[in-house]
């Protein structure tokens, strides 16, 4: 592997963590139910870039792109639902406000 | 390299941007953004098939499920809007500074950091792999998407009184 290409990995790595620490602050320190499910999409995109740049990195990218393809379909179920059970805890609650959904108790 | 570290650098500005923006309409289109950009990486990476899933996927449909959703629970008056959008980045203030301090910290671990060159593997195709060594997968996407299919009805479904 080329010095260059390896600088270039770095820097992904460089990258990468602070973009899910920054989907993890969104996900931590918000009170709206809509942006703890941006919170989460951010930190899927860290998880998706570190796949692909693992696979570039071990000669296996084809195999990261078709764990890539899973992990979208499965975020794309994940957001659907929860952007369902949102406008439900809305119609419940007439808010978005995680501190006034008390009444979710099972 | 320099192209690589310009687009990492807009991809993270537009990530910390989606989190300290006030308005929700914003924030969705700061996260699209950050797919797009997200989408370039893949391609120079040489990932095309999943960054076009990544560009209309996520780009696409996850904004628009995400504006549906901001649209259909949408209250609060523009005024109140405007006031909680000022308390929101007073809030995020210390995030860029945060972001940076971990990116800083994480290039002084990967500065002692060994690359190994990757093994010789024989090119495969993706649809290949897709379709001959990872069944289960397609499987369990299968299964994902008829119980989101499910999920979805359930949740909007009419209660009978």
């Amino acid at each position: 592997m080329p010095a260059d290409a390896i600088a270039v990995l770095k820097a992904y790595w460089i990258f990468i963590v602070p973009l899910a620490a920054a989907g993890l602050i969104c996900l931590v320190m918000t009170r709206n139910f809509i942006r703890v499910l941006i919170g989460l999409e951010l930190m899927t995109k860290a998880a998706t870039l570190l796949i692909i740049v693992s696979g570039y990195a071990s000669g296996r990218l084809a195999l990261a792109q078709a764990i890539v393809v899973t992990l979208i379909v499965i975020e794309v179920v994940v957001i659907s639902v929860a952007a369902g059970i949102v406008q439900g805890i809305f119609l419940l609650n007439e808010s978005l406000d995680i501190r006034k959904s008390r009444n979710m108790k099972g | 390299m320099t192209l690589t570290i310009v687009v990492l650098s807009l991809t993270l500005l537009a990530a910390a941007w989606t989190v300290m923006t006030g308005g929700l309409i914003r924030a969705v289109l700061g996260l699209a953004a950050t797919s797009i950009l997200l989408t370039v990486l893949m391609f120079m990476l040489g990932a095309t098939l999943a960054a076009v899933f990544e560009l209309s996927v996520c780009a696409g449909l996850i904004t628009v499920v995400f504006i549906s959703s901001i649209s259909m629970t949408q209250t609060a008056s523009k005024s109140d809007s405007a006031k909680w959008a000022r308390g929101h980045l007073l809030h995020y203030w210390p995030l860029p500074i945060l972001l940076v301090a971990v990116g800083a910290v994480v290039a002084l671990l990967c500065s002692g950091l060994r690359v190994e060159p990757p093994p010789p593997a024989a090119a495969a195709d993706v649809r290949r792999i897709l379709w001959e060594s990872r069944q289960t997968d397609l499987l369990g996407q299968g299964i994902a998407l008829f119980a989101g299919i499910l999920g979805v009805i359930v949740l909007f479904k009419e209660r009978r009184k």
